[in-house]
């Protein structure tokens, strides 16, 4: 290969997302009485290190449907650049009719779909939830395009620390504060375990009346066990 | 003698602003043979005639299915009718899977419009010489739309184009106001009078009428002509016997209202 | 370094067996990844006419995508034919659609099974990128090697070699081959980790269409 053709070629591949710059972790979307809530935290990594602190990763879509991500921040932005695209011309039709949460959800599996097939992805896993003339939806789509519907969903880490805890914990008619409690017992565990994430975070809530996205706060922690305090003790000779 | 100038091409205007070309393509809907329909709350219903150009040739298709939530029916050039009805199945199509939902009627028919304007205005094209109705069913309830060749589009309670349609509208503006509530039956028992009335004294029967229905549970269908010539013959009899009863009353009470006509 | 791969796993495996008169189609209801379980209430079965589902596992996105394109090739079908695709004419389709993919396959491991014109149980089975043959039971995707044997076993098809060829239906009652689906799923799921939670077993006759569920193994 000479080195101009090389060139090209690079050139070619700086134009696609070959593995993530800065991310966003876990986000996780229960089912309530009402509606739907979701969770995560603002922390945006750069490789390991804590580069952004404040990052809204969730967002509303139109009346409707609520969008939460993990992975790559930029892609998400992107990705509501064309979901602000696409309410506000099905808004511009001002004939009532408007998208719901499946419509939304089907639109991100096909972009995130064909995304892949071009083999130039949006880095992140998506996590919709909505209400719509009383029905309730919550789905998930990941970079390559697998997608589901479930009662909760959990993106990253939280499809293996939170899901268990959901699938033991998780009722048809949980109120709103019992909910909130559960996806606070989740995002504890993560907080522990998860080393990307982070103490600040914010719960959103999507029901019939609409969409709130709370202002940021942080989880009471425990650090005071003594292996915490004293990691190096009991296993001597090590530093 | 005399010849109209400005009639050689759609994008010539003539000095009182009309399009001539526009209109002789909405006369072609004119000489179509005749296509009504109606609606309920829940219910659409489209009815066609069908006239056979010859005795030995069958007839020409008229209604089509577009998806499961929308039917049209045509009067006009049934050629330009088909190529329209698979623009408009193609764009459900594609609609539903992006979205995995139904493509709400009204913005099919704007769509639609919208293609149709663009021959307006194109020195090479020609207008489409049909006009559509389109019955639907959405989110937001039934509707009936009447698409012309010039690219206006208006929504309809009630309508009737093709050749003789006056009739038929004549037959539904007497009768629409209780369209709204009918029951799925009587509206079909509705489409086929204002068939009926365009047929200029011709007999009904199945073999030179196509209905179908679209409503609330009910998918898009053209209903077979064994069930329409049911319908037929039962609401000829049950028409007989309302004009029998109609005598008698009119006999024990002079003074009842007259009709409305 | 991660890297992109624009394939993953998602597990399941899907059965199918034919009868004079009827045909069963299953599949277990799981969805993973690697070593997680992503939903457990998945279905894999894609009803594509009123006598022809479509069981597939392997990589869901594909496997979705496929269910699309042949639902609305399907729909294109019924406007130009008024009527619905058989079960065989379904069979090709879905192979030239795979071969369509050759260079850049649908990771999907498909079973078509239905009735053919004639009301006869039909099974298609097929590889990722489109070769198909018409047999009377089969089974694919991350159980097929535990339950493949059990069915030759079961249902000893007559060799295809035999001449004249005899019908490949197998000669269980319908009751009888759902029986037999429930317990190669039950086994399947023992040892396969990508098969459990739930088996979704639909049986076309000409009656209709019917289904059943019966649990598996969660873990």
């Amino acid at each position: 290969m000479t080195s101009v053709e090389g060139l090209l070629v690079c050139e070619q591949d700086s134009q696609r997302t070959l593995s993530p710059y800065v991310t966003g972790t876990s986000v996780i979307g229960i089912k309530y009485k009402d509606g739907i809530l979701m969770t995560a935290d603002m922390g945006g990594s750069y490789g390991s290190t804590l580069r952004y602190k404040s990052v809204e990763r969730m967002k509303s879509i139109g009346k409707h449907s609520l969008l939460g991500a993990s992975g790559e921040i930029s892609d998400f932005q992107e990705i509501l650049r064309y979901l602000d695209e696409l309410i506000k011309y099905d808004d511009m039709w001002d004939d009532g009719n408007s998208f719901g949460p499946k419509e939304i959800h089907n639109y991100l599996t096909r972009i995130m779909y064909n995304r892949r097939n071009k083999f130039d992805p949006l880095w992140n896993s998506l996590v919709l939830g909505g209400v719509k003339n009383g029905q309730k939806y919550l789905g998930t789509v990941s970079m390559i395009g697998v997608h589901f519907e479930d009662n909760h969903v959990a993106t990253g880490f939280g499809n293996h620390l939170a899901r268990p805890i959901l699938r033991d914990e998780w009722k048809e008619d949980l109120s709103y504060e019992d909910a909130v409690k559960l996806l606070e017992k989740c995002m504890r565990v993560l907080l522990y375990r998860d080393r990307s994430a982070i103490n600040k975070l914010q719960v959103a809530k999507i029901t019939e009346e609409g969409v709130t996205i709370s202002q940021p706060y942080s989880l009471k922690t425990f650090w005071g066990f003594n292996a915490f305090q004293n990691p190096s003790k009991g296993a001597e000779g090590t530093w | 003698m005399f010849r109209n100038q400005y009639d050689t091409d759609v994008t010539t205007w003539s000095p009182q602003g009309r399009l001539f070309q526009v209109e002789y393509a909405m006369e072609a809907v004119k000489q179509g043979s005749a296509a009504i329909g109606l609606r309920s709350k829940t219910h659409i219903v489209l009815a066609s005639v069908n006239k056979a150009n010859s005795e030995l040739s069958s007839h020409q298709k008229k209604i089509f299915k577009v998806d499961d939530h929308i039917g049209v029916a045509i009067a006009g050039l049934t050629a330009d009718g088909r190529v329209l009805s698979r623009y408009l199945r193609s764009e459900c199509i594609n609609y539903s899977f992006t979205y995995e939902s139904p493509l709400p009627v009204g913005r099919l028919v704007v769509q639609l419009a919208d293609k149709a304007q663009v021959c307006t205005q194109r020195s090479w094209k020609r207008p489409y010489g049909v006009g559509l109705l389109v019955a639907g069913l959405d989110e937001s309830g039934a509707h009936l739309y009447y698409n012309c060749p010039s690219g206006n589009y208006f929504e309809y309670q009630a309508f009737a184009i093709g050749s003789r349609s006056q009739a038929a509208k004549t037959y539904l503006e007497r009768k629409f106001e209780s369209f709204m509530d009918s029951s799925r039956e009587d509206l079909i028992k509705d489409a086929l009078f204002a068939i009926k009335e365009t047929l200029q004294g011709e007999k009904l029967t199945s073999s030179i009428c196509t209905v179908a229905v679209v409503g609330v549970e009910e998918p898009f269908h053209i209903l077979d002509q064994k069930t329409i010539q049911e319908l037929i013959e039962s609401f000829e009899i049950r028409e007989e016997e309302v004009a029998d009863q109609g005598a008698a009353m009119q006999e024990q009470s002079p003074e009842a209202a007259p009709m409305d006509i | 370094m991660a890297r992109f791969s624009p394939y993953d796993n998602n597990g399941g495996t899907c059965v199918a067996i034919a009868g004079a008169d009827y045909c069963v189609i299953a599949a277990d209801t799981r969805m993973s990844t690697g070593y997680s379980i992503l939903t457990r209430d998945y279905s894999k079965i894609c009803k594509l006419a009123d006598k022809c589902l479509l069981a597939s596992s392997g990589f869901q996105a594909d496997v979705r995508a496929l269910q699309k394109v042949l639902s609305s090739r399907h729909l294109v079908y019924q406007h130009q034919h008024n009527k619905q695709m058989s079960c065989p004419a379904m069979g090709q389709l879905l192979s030239n659609t795979l071969y369509y993919k050759r260079f850049f396959p649908y990771y999907a491991f498909n079973v078509l099974g239905g009735l053919d014109s004639e009301g006869k149980g039909c099974v298609f089975t097929y590889d990722a990128v489109g070769s198909y043959e018409r047999v009377g039971y089969s089974s694919q995707g991350s159980g097929s090697t535990l339950i493949m044997p059990v069915l030759d076993n079961q249902l000893k098809s007559p060799s295809p070699l035999l001449l004249p060829a005899k019908d490949a239906v197998t000669p269980l009652l319908e009751n009888e081959a759902v029986d037999l689906v429930k317990d190669v799923f039950a086994s399947a799921a023992e040892r396969d980790i990508y098969t459990g939670d739930r088996v979704e077993i639909v049986i076309v006759n000409a009656e209709g269409i019917r289904r059943e569920y019966i649990e598996l193994r969660k873990d």
